[in-house]
């Protein structure tokens, strides 16, 4: 048990010396580590795990090395992932298959594995050491610290990675200067809204009360999004330590966690994180043996999106209906159960233990002018690095994609950068230079979100993409208030009129009113925002909705109304693979032989055709095409 | 509606009793009882209105409000097809319409046999292998059309041999 700053000054002293002697090898001891992230552990990298150490017993090597699970590295595209310490030697793809090798090789006879090094796919050159690979050059990790690197299910590595030591500093101040000190840290809610968390903190310490709450909004519903999910999986303790900060500012004395259901490795591993915690006393009474006491709890959600608003969040851990209140009073001053309370995102109390531990000039340092720190996205769609990326903010859009995203694949042409999920928009090339902050994002058009980043190209539709959020939105709509409820359901049927070419161009002022009618006039900011994707695909690809209303075309050939499937007789070279595949024998053989074949070419009824997709998948000929 | 067997009354007695000095249980009282039975038919929520003193209207308001909460029993396997939008720009709507097809059920609907639900999820957070489908829990990464019947029969050969 941890019971005074001395107790606690000993212990992770001890701990700190441990990990930086495992990190850097002084225990002459290699340390092999893998991704242990939602996305590497459906790639089995637990079993990868249990094969590591079955093998070094094998091969009586077990006291040269250790095996660790660790959160999430990021580039999830790339993984399972195998990292080895000290060297830093990076392996990406491993399979079962691969690891007697690495062992024979790499562990007991120094020999790196260059197969299973990074390409760069520029250079074609082999990297081994992660710091060295382009995705990670231009990050920066603040809020993400310690994932990938620490055992997110020993308490002792994240304490000996400076775990609790900005609550320790922050326990040596009074509350007030705690809340100035995230103040002029010029944090930021990383949930999307933006508001500064230190302001909010000091409505809710003006405030006179018996009881007062933290609340950890880990309901990270926007598709597209793992931000929170990483944060939880890879550093539980951090964001722990965030909320106890939290509560010591402005006076809370309990903390709720709700977590979505969908994350259950993450709510384990919080699980863990806070009944480590408690067994050592850094949650509880007089924690550190002074007269502060905090204690977490864990909500789960249900599977509503409209939880991630905050009111409606605080509804839910009441056992009710997660719908929104209308705001004032503002949860700061009329929270949970009634009493003073702050939501805030995982990831901004990921960020408080750092602003407190290192001051907050240190994370003031970068940024922009009014958007300080760092930010993390989930880089996904179509780029060729997806995977979850921590960047300065004040880095470009051109930055983010290119150079830490690699581009597009497959040589297809950028559209555009869908940010902030369902409540965002779309911003096109001629934004890419633009940096990346809070309000300038939202002067062009779009929004930071919660840091959800999905890059289209040339074959996604800007009008399905703006259907596929509607649908989102009126699926998930609460019912409550009718320009919500009704408004959507609307505008979703216009769009779908148009997506299947009925659409007239009445049809797209009316979603236009329409839209501007839905967000001033909604309770919360789900129907606020629920037509910011229809705003800006409409300003920045109205020629698409054209093309779909007047043409009767969709430019991408993707709205299945709208276009047809056809054999070109000339590269048909007839072996009938795609009829075999066809599930409505809609495609027969004609009686032309194309020059230089053998057998006559196919032909596909397009009357019957249900566009299903399967004979383009088969043709290896590159015969069919979507017109 | 069927009565419920005494087993299962005092099972449902005994996870009430589980949050009893909660403030506000009902959302993990329920939580517990959807994991356990797989679904929440109204005779249960009978017994959770009398053992917490909250209105059968109410349980039932927030029963149906939580996507995860179901009034139906749910096939053995829930096949859960993420279609979050670096899902849904990878190809996600056409393999979960395959799933559909060979299973001739749409999402939201259970297979005649009670073995399979299909289920259309909102983002599971496993962008970086999209598309994904999630089966009982276990992912399966960078989906295609050509593997769903591999899937489907796996499922179905392992009943088989059960």
């Amino acid at each position: 048990m941890i019971r005074t700053f001395e107790d606690f000054e000993s212990r992770t002293g001890a701990l700190t010396a441990t990990l930086s002697d495992k990190l850097k090898g002084a225990d002459s001891k290699r340390h092999i580590v893998l991704c242990g992230g939602t996305g590497c552990l459906s790639s089995h990298s637990d079993e990868i795990k249990a094969r590591f150490e079955e093998v070094l017993k094998e091969k009586g090597a077990d006291d040269r090395a250790t095996v660790n699970i660790v959160g999430c590295f990021g580039f999830c595209s790339q993984g399972p992932f195998v990292k080895i310490y000290p060297e830093d030697t990076l392996y990406r793809l491993v399979k079962i298959t691969d690891v007697e090798e690495i062992v024979e090789s790499d562990i007991l006879n120094d020999t790196v594995v260059e197969r299973l090094l990074y390409v760069d796919p520029v250079t074609k050159e082999k990297v081994s050491k992660q710091d060295d690979i382009n995705f990670y050059k231009k990050q920066r990790r603040v809020a993400l610290y310690g994932c990938g690197v620490i055992n997110p299910e020993d308490i002792n590595e994240a304490l000996g990675m400076g775990g609790f030591q900005g609550l320790k500093r922050a326990l040596t101040m009074t509350q007030q200067e705690v809340i100035d000190e995230v103040l002029k840290s010029g944090l930021r809610g990383r949930g999307g809204g933006g508001f500064p968390t230190g302001r909010k903190w000091q409505f809710a310490y003006n405030v006179e009360a018996d009881q007062k709450y933290v609340v950890c909004n880990g309901d990270e519903g926007d598709p597209g999004a793992f931000m929170d999910r990483s944060i939880l999986e890879g550093n539980p303790l951090a964001v722990i330590e965030g909320m106890v900060i939290a509560g010591y500012a402005y006076g809370a004395s309990e903390g709720y966690f709700y977590v979505r259901a969908e994350y259950p490795i993450a709510v384990n591993r919080l699980r863990k994180a806070i009944k480590q915690a408690e067994e050592i006393g850094l949650l509880g009474d007089n924690i550190l043996g002074t007269d502060f006491s905090f204690r977490c709890h864990l909500r789960l959600g249900a599977g509503a999106f409209v939880c991630g608003e905050e009111t409606a969040l605080l509804n839910s851990i009441e056992g009710k209906r997660g719908m929104p209140r209308p705001r004032p009073p503002f949860p700061a001053v009329k929270g949970l159960w009634g009493k003073p309370t702050c939501v805030n995102n995982v990831e901004t109390l990921a960020c408080v233990p750092y602003i407190l531990r290192n001051g907050w000039e240190e994370f003031a340092k970068v940024g922009t002018e009014r958007s300080k720190g760092t930010k993390v996205f989930a880089l996904g769609g179509k780029v060729n690095n997806v995977g979850l990326v921590e960047v300065p903010m004040g880095t470009t859009l051109r930055e983010l994609i290119y150079d830490i995203g690699g581009g597009i694949p497959n040589g297809k042409k950028f559209k555009a950068i869908q940010t902030g999920g369902p409540s965002g928009g779309c911003l096109t090339e001629e934004f890419l230079d633009e940096p990346i902050d809070f309000d300038n994002l939202v002067s062009k058009g779009s929004m930071m979100g919660s840091g959800g980043a999905i890059v289209m190209d040339e074959d996604n539709c800007m009008v399905d993409v703006a259907k596929f959020y509607m649908e989102f939105i009126c699926d998930e709509s609460c019912g409550k208030c009718t320009p919500c409820r009704i408004g959507t359901k609307r505008m979703l049927e216009i769009l779908t009129k148009i997506t299947e070419g009925k659409g007239t161009m009445e049809d797209l002022d009316e979603l236009e009113e329409l839209s501007q009618t839905v967000k001033s006039n909604s309770l919360c900011a789900l129907g606020q925002t629920a037509s910011n994707p229809i705003d800006s695909t409409i300003k920045h690809f109205r020629d698409e909705y054209i093309a779909h209303i007047v043409d009767k075309k969709c430019p991408a050939h993707v709205c299945k109304k709208l276009m047809s499937y056809h054999i070109d007789p000339d590269k048909c070279i007839g072996c009938g693979m795609c009829a075999r595949s066809c599930p409505t024998s809609c495609i027969t053989r004609t009686d032309y032989i194309a020059p230089k074949h053998k057998l006559a070419s196919m032909s596909i009824d397009t009357a019957k055709c249900i566009k299903c997709g399967s004979c383009i998948s088969t043709c290896k000929f590159g015969a069919i095409s979507k017109i | 509606m069927t009565k419920l067997s005494n087993s299962s009354v005092l099972k449902i007695t005994e996870i009430c009793d589980r949050y009893k000095d909660e403030p506000t249980p009902l959302m993990m009282i329920l939580s517990d009882i959807q994991n356990e039975y797989g679904y929440i038919p109204l005779e249960v929520q009978e017994i959770v209105s009398k053992k917490t003193n909250i209105s059968v209207a109410e349980i039932y308001g927030v029963v149906t409000f939580y996507s995860f909460f179901s009034l139906t029993p749910k096939g053995k396997y829930v096949i859960g097809c993420c279609l979050g939008t670096a899902c849904y720009v990878k190809g996600a709507q056409q393999v979960i319409d395959k799933f559909s097809e060979i299973l001739n059920i749409k999402p939201g609907e259970t297979s005649e046999d009670g073995l399979f639900t299909l289920d259309a999820l909102r983002c599971i957070g496993a962008c970086g292998i999209a598309p994904a489908v999630s089966i009982n829990g276990t992912v399966y990464p960078k989906m295609s059309v050509d593997q769903v019947a591999g899937i489907i029969n796996d499922y179905r050969t392992r009943e088989a041999n059960a």
